[in-house]
């Protein structure tokens, strides 16, 4: 089985949002970085798969220099070799111009399975894995929290509203990982220390055969004018040292006559 | 004239989805502003009939898509399907709800046109005849102003956001869309659907949720959370803290790793409001907390509150709402 896993770095869920000078990013003073969390979960499927079937397991990341070290966490979990997507004219790409680079990528090296994060917490977008799926004309399965592979086939159990759609098919596949279909494990020291040996290959955009204008701000057709805190809410109402039954009470009043939503 | 306004109509079981029915309001609002015509996408298997559901939202024409291979989402069928419609009426915008299979689907129909998409907005605008559309990011503790270049564009709707307006009723030129698939050509099959136990109301769809957390102790507990929720009409959810304990499945986890809810009304019952918690609940309108510390976070954002003991607490409200409602 060749199985490639796509990562993206994002910020800690902790963060604290404070807006950068140019009004329309992240301030990134003092962020830690990790690997976004459910692409943890689909790293997890893709090294269980891998310890079942062999094979091997290729990580792929497009970012800057900061990104390295998310490709070694993911060399520690177990991945056998990764694949850094590095380029100035990367920078700003959005979606379109991120499953451009990805597809890229992957293309030339005919995965049995593609995996991904069913979204990056933080820019919460959910379309790399459909999008990449399009572009190299396979099929894919998103937010998937349940996988059983036998030979060639699969069943995957898709979350919906109120209830699972169960899809099957053939590989090769592309599939977005949600939470329950694993608990991904902690890098172990042995871990650690193999994966300092392990080979992160660099790729540029001349490697990748792709015309500047396809890629980074000149190919991105969104771009975020502008980033701003939510409107604060106005103190609420807190009912204190009532009697039970009383604030009962009095919280379906306000809720009935004040805020008209019973 | 400006290019038309395209909204994807979803049905399940035959039934038009109401987040879709958000879309399409939300669609004429965006076309009146844009100069352009607003038509609708309706697909699925046995639709037919439910075709007038559509025209108090005023839609000028209604492109049918009714075929036993809509029955169920197949990522390739509805994309080709949609990128097909796209093309046929040259559309530059095209509206989906933010469900799961508009989530799917956009990125996948996107990707066949070489468009842009904003996915899961709560604000749409159009300014000197360009669209722009908020969108939460960093699990909400932002938001973000997105343009677009290059058409069509496409844009997901957080559902519950948008509201139902009905428009001057149109009587809408209907015309059918083949689906150009080839059965053989689909990879995967959508084979059944397996509803959830129970199969009550999805936190993500109902209008009133209520919510437990770790304070609940037990599975048992959450009958007080159900019983709540049922005399409100509404759905159960609970934060990651009780799911993980196994008190509760994860369907109902409400948060950056469960779902995202923007109802009417939201109680949060022994629920700490860690960030991760928030992420999935803050958009909701009216925000309700039930917790014995004064100091909790939930109390920040709530707009009613109640500092007190939630085993004496819940059950007394539920009686107060059955009352209101005559149900007693
Ligand atoms: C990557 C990541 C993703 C996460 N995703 C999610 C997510 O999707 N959803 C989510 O919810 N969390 C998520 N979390 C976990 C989150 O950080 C919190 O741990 C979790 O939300 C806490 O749940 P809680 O509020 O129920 O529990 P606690 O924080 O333990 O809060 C319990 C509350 O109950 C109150 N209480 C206790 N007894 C009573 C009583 N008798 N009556 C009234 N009040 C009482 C206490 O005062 C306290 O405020 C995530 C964390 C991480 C790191
Ligand atoms: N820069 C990136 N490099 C590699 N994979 C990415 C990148 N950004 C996103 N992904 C993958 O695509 C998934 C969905 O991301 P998104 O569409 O940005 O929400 C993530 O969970 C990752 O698996």
């Amino acid at each position: 089985m060749k199985i490639a896993v796509c990562i993206k770095q994002v910020p800690d869920t902790e963060t604290k949002v404070r807006i950068a000078a140019d009004g329309r990013s992240l301030d990134e003073t003092g962020v830690t970085f990790v690997v976004s969390p459910y692409d943890e979960i689909a790293v997890e499927e893709g090294l269980r798969i891998k310890e079942k079937r062999g094979g091997e397991v290729v990580a792929f990341s497009v970012g800057d220099e900061r990104v390295s070290t998310s490709l070694r966490t993911v060399l520690a979990l177990g991945a056998d070799r990764a694949v850094h997507l590095k380029d100035p004219a990367f920078e700003n790409s959005d979606a379109l111009g991120l499953s451009r680079i990805l597809a890229a990528a992957l293309k030339p090296e005919a995965f049995d399975l593609i995996l991904f994060g069913k979204q990056a917490v933080g820019t919460d977008r959910g379309q790399l894995g459909p999008r990449v799926a399009e572009l190299l004309d396979l099929p894919h399965v998103g937010v998937v929290v349940r996988l059983a592979l036998e030979g060639d086939r699969f069943t995957a159990h898709r979350e919906v509203e109120g209830a699972q759609e169960v899809m099957e098919g053939g590989l090769p596949v592309v599939l977005t990982a949600q939470k329950g279909l694993n608990e991904p494990r902690y890098a172990s020291l042995k871990g650690i220390l193999a994966a300092k040996k392990k080979e992160i290959k660099v790729l540029t955009i001349a490697e990748l055969g792709l015309n500047p204008s396809m890629v980074g701000s000149a190919g991105a057709r969104t771009r975020w004018e502008k980033l701003e805190l939510p409107p604060a809410r106005t103190a609420g109402k807190i009912l204190k040292g009532m009697d039970p039954g009383e604030a009962a009470r009095e919280l379906v009043r306000l809720l009935r006559e004040e805020a008209k939503v019973i | 004239m400006a290019q038309d306004v395209l909204v994807f109509v979803e049905s399940r079981g035959g039934q038009i989805k109401r987040p879709s029915l958000e879309a399409l309001s939300e669609g004429r609002r965006v076309a009146a502003a844009l100069g352009s015509h607003l038509v609708a996408l309706l697909a699925g298997s046995g639709i037919e009939a439910k075709v007038t559901q559509l025209f108090p939202l005023g839609p000028d024409r209604i492109l049918l898509a009714d075929d036993d291979l809509l029955g169920l989402y197949q990522p390739e069928a509805y994309a080709s399907l949609l990128a097909e419609a796209v093309r046929r009426i040259q559309s530059g915008t095209v509206l989906l709800s933010a469900t799961s299979l508009g989530r799917d689907l956009g990125p996948r129909a996107a990707a066949k046109l070489d468009a842009g998409l904003a996915a899961d907005c709560t604000h749409v605008e159009v300014t000197n005849g360009e669209l722009v559309v908020k969108r939460p990011v960093y699990s909400g503790k932002a938001l973000a102003t997105v343009r677009f270049s290059g058409s069509p564009v496409f844009v997901t709707l957080r559902p519950n956001v948008f509201p139902l307006r009905s428009s001057e009723e149109t009587s809408p030129e209907i015309e059918r869309l083949e689906l150009n698939f080839d059965p053989a050509r689909a990879r995967v099959r959508a084979v059944r659907v397996e509803e959830s136990v129970g199969a009550e109301q999805d936190v993500s769809e109902a209008s009133i949720v209520v919510s437990g957390g770790r304070a609940m102790k037990g599975p048992e507990n959450f009958a007080l959370i159900r019983d709540l929720a049922q005399a409100l009409g509404g759905a159960m959810g609970a934060s990651r803290a009780a799911v993980d304990a196994g008190w509760i499945d994860h369907q109902y986890q409400v948060g950056q790793t469960g779902k995202v809810v923007s109802p009417n009304l939201y109680i949060a019952c022994g629920i700490s409001g860690a960030i991760q918690h928030l992420a999935g609940m803050s958009s909701s309108k009216v925000i309700v907390a039930i917790n014995k510390d004064p100091e909790a976070p939930v109390f920040k954002l709530a707009d009613y509150g109640i500092v007190g003991d939630l085993y004496e607490i819940l059950p007394k409200l539920t009686e107060e709402v059955r009352k209101l409602k005559g149900q007693s």
